[in-house]
């Protein structure tokens, strides 16, 4: 009977303001119409757009993002207890991070800010490595190769990605495991004769993380350079210049911004990987994702899970803002 | 120092398509060279051969009398200058020209007094910090050139750099291309498709058409004595008139043209019964209105009437078009003299013109308009 009531009202609320919506609708429409994106879209497209760009913003990315840092300023407590006098904000799931318990013999918590610092070095190196493979792949595809080559090859590089990236993942595991097909071959050649525990060594784990971001480094360095114009190639050599000079001072100044949002974004992502970290990390190492992931799951901390995931975010903001001002790229050149 | 190119029998192929065919000529050190024909005929492909970016097919390219091949264009002593220039946009003007110093190994200080000196040579003095973008056309033509200049080159190559410019700016270039090159004294080889830049500038001009090298000499004897009917109609305007030989002098041949009979240089050897065009300039027919002096006191050679289809002012000359014996009009250009003389549709006229200014060419392809 409730809900009837509520449309009941609001039907006959409608009706009454009518008239008073009717007048004021020809002012506003021609405000509105006056914006130039309004004009440019139509009424329809302009108001989808808005409302799915806002939509998407609030409610996907800010609000969860707001109240995740609002929770990681607050104590764990039983349901009982919230909204009780002990909810209040607090600084101790960072100092914590930091500090590690007060009973502890160390100063610093150790454990963790050595797991977090591991994964930023590490995410680096996942990022610096696909740069090196990725960044000749992008040039030759995007120079060198003729249509026909260039399109198979971008397939070839696509089609290994329709595969889940957790059986990826596993199919590295079957790769560099000591049982693995890297093993029995090298074994069978007689390179050696004990199998080699690439996973105990991080090798799967970045192997299986450079090669899960490949894509992202590839494309947008691609689309640098593909915009570069070939004579400028030519009139470099043509000048004298030595291949790795061309590439110094032509092509990569050139694809700097492409280099800059691809670098980017494997950073983040390699510093946010779960999956990869969890089936391909080595037994004793530790991705900074996998303690904030037992904080909120078998910690069933929130607070401090939500601690540990806003500064793993903000350390990477940090570090991508402060490479590009020494690389002098703005953000508005890599959404170019 | 400066170095001669000579073309060997080159030949390049990609592919089925041949776009060099059998080129072979000696470019002089020193020499200022024009490769001249339409889009498509192969003389890019002949500059790149020469800069090292194609490789011959058959036959070699030799620049100093030393076989190319195998050498790469970062190790040959030339320097091409683009079409479109392909200068750096990302340095700035005294980079742009020191690029080449810098991968020599020179340091900053050499750089820059070299860059400086050539931003002189280019009237761009005290520019060099400027970034390309903020040059003009004309401005930045000269920085590649300079640039070009920097490596101290031996043979200079130019591939239509002047396209690019207004019709005012690319006539003041020409001059300034032929002053540097007398300055520098090495060899320049031009690609263009205007006939007017490569007559005005060249010592030389090689014609080429659908890959190969029609005629090879001065710009004189490519207007005046073309060897086939494509640099007849290619080099400056011409009217062809097609017509069977009837009878062969030592030096002229008269030809039955349809519209009149026709008595011109024969330069192409013909011989009696040979099918010929008979080529005509416009600024060589003289016209007279009216249909001559009666029907029978027409001249017997190299006179007919034709009506005018249409009058085009061009300031100093005007155009008349002729309606001809093909679908082609006749186009003869005469001086204006300010008289206000119209030449209205469909006026007739006669049209006269000398034998010692026509040339007879066997039949072969004419360049499209």
């Amino acid at each position: 009977m409730n809900d009837f009531l509520i449309v009941f009202t609001a039907v006959l609320l409608a009706l009454l303001l009518q008239p008073l919506i009717q007048r004021k609708a020809g002012h506003l429409w021609s405000a509105v119409s006056a914006v130039n994106f309004v004009r440019k879209n139509g009424a329809f497209l302009s108001l989808y757009l808005i409302l799915a760009v806002v939509a998407w913003m609030v409610f996907m990315i800010i609000l969860p993002q707001l109240y995740m840092v609002d929770f990681s300023f607050r104590n764990n407590l039983p349901l009982a207890e919230v909204g009780g006098p002990k909810d209040v904000h607090t600084l101790k799931n960072y100092e914590y991070l930091i500090f590690g318990r007060e009973t502890d013999e160390e100063l610093l918590n150790w454990l963790h800010l050595s797991v977090f610092l591991k994964t930023m070095l590490a995410s680096i190196f996942v990022t610096l490595l696909d740069l090196a493979l990725c960044y000749p792949i992008a040039y030759y595809m995007a120079q060198v190769a003729k249509g026909g080559q260039a399109r198979l090859l971008v397939l070839a590089l696509i089609v290994p990605f329709w595969v889940n990236e957790i059986l990826r993942a596993f199919a590295f595991r079957i790769l560099f495991g000591t049982g693995g097909v890297i093993n029995s071959f090298l074994i069978y050649l007689g390179i050696w004769d004990e199998p080699f525990d690439f996973l105990r060594a991080d090798v799967g784990l970045y192997a299986g993380l450079s090669y899960a971001y490949i894509l992202l480094m590839i494309f947008p360095i691609y689309n640098a350079i593909e915009s570069l114009d070939h004579n400028q190639i030519e009139a470099a050599r043509d000048l004298g210049a030595p291949w790795w000079r061309i590439h110094w001072r032509v092509v990569i100044p050139h694809a700097k911004p492409g280099i800059a949002s691809a670098c980017t974004m494997v950073f983040m992502l390699s510093a946010g990987a779960l999956a990869a970290p969890q089936i391909l990390g080595g037994p004793s190492s530790l991705w900074f994702t996998q303690v904030i992931y037992q904080w909120f799951n078998t910690g069933g901390n929130w607070p401090q899970g939500s601690a540990y995931a806003f500064v793993l975010l903000i350390a990477c903001i940090a570090f991508v803002m402060t490479v590009m001002k020494i690389f002098k790229v703005t953000l508005g050149e890599i959404t170019k | 120092m400066s170095a001669d190119v000579e073309l060997d029998h080159l030949t390049i192929r990609f592919g089925d398509f041949t776009a060099v065919n059998d080129a072979h000529l000696k470019i002089e050190g020193g020499e200022f060279f024009s490769f001249l024909g339409p889009s498509g005929c192969g003389k890019t492909t002949i500059l790149r051969a020469i800069s090292g970016f194609n490789d011959p097919t058959e036959g070699k390219v030799r620049i100093g009398g030393k076989d190319m091949r195998g050498i790469g264009p970062n190790k040959r002593q030339t320097a091409l200058i683009f079409q479109n220039l392909a200068l750096f946009p990302l340095m700035t003007v005294a980079e742009n020209i020191a690029f080449g110093l810098e991968v020599r190994g020179l340091n900053k200080l050499a750089r820059r007094d070299k860059a400086n000196q050539l931003l002189d040579l280019i009237a761009l003095k005290g520019q060099g910090d400027k970034l390309v973008s903020e040059l003009s056309g004309g401005q930045r033509q000269r920085v590649a050139i300079a640039r070009a200049l920097a490596v101290e080159p031996e043979v200079l190559l130019l591939d239509e750099p002047l396209s690019a410019l207004d019709l005012k700016l690319r006539q003041h270039m020409r001059t300034e291309l032929r002053e540097i090159q007398k300055r520098v004294g090495i060899t320049f080889i031009y690609i263009t498709h205007d006939q007017g830049e490569a007559l005005t500038m060249s010592d030389r001009i090689a014609v080429m058409s659908a890959g190969r090298i029609q005629q090879v000499g001065d710009g004189n004897s490519v207007y005046d004595h073309p060897q086939t009917a494509f640099v007849a109609s290619f080099v400056g305007e011409n009217n062809p008139l097609m017509g069977k030989v009837l009878s062969v002098s030592t030096e002229f041949v008269t030809m039955d043209c349809g519209i009149a009979k026709v008595r011109a240089r024969n330069l192409g050897k013909l011989k009696v019964g040979e099918e010929a065009y008979a080529f005509v300039r416009p600024e060589n027919l003289k016209l007279s209105v009216g249909a001559g002096e009666g029907e029978g006191s027409l001249p017997s050679e190299n006179s007919f009437t034709a009506p005018v289809l249409a009058e085009a002012f061009e300031g100093s000359v005007k155009l008349i078009s002729l309606r001809g014996p093909s679908k082609k009009p006749i186009i003869a250009s005469i001086p204006n003299t300010g008289d206000g003389q119209h030449f209205s549709q469909g006026l007739l006229t006669t049209v006269n013109f000398d034998a010692e200014q026509a040339v007879a060419l066997p039949i072969g392809d004419l360049a499209d308009e």
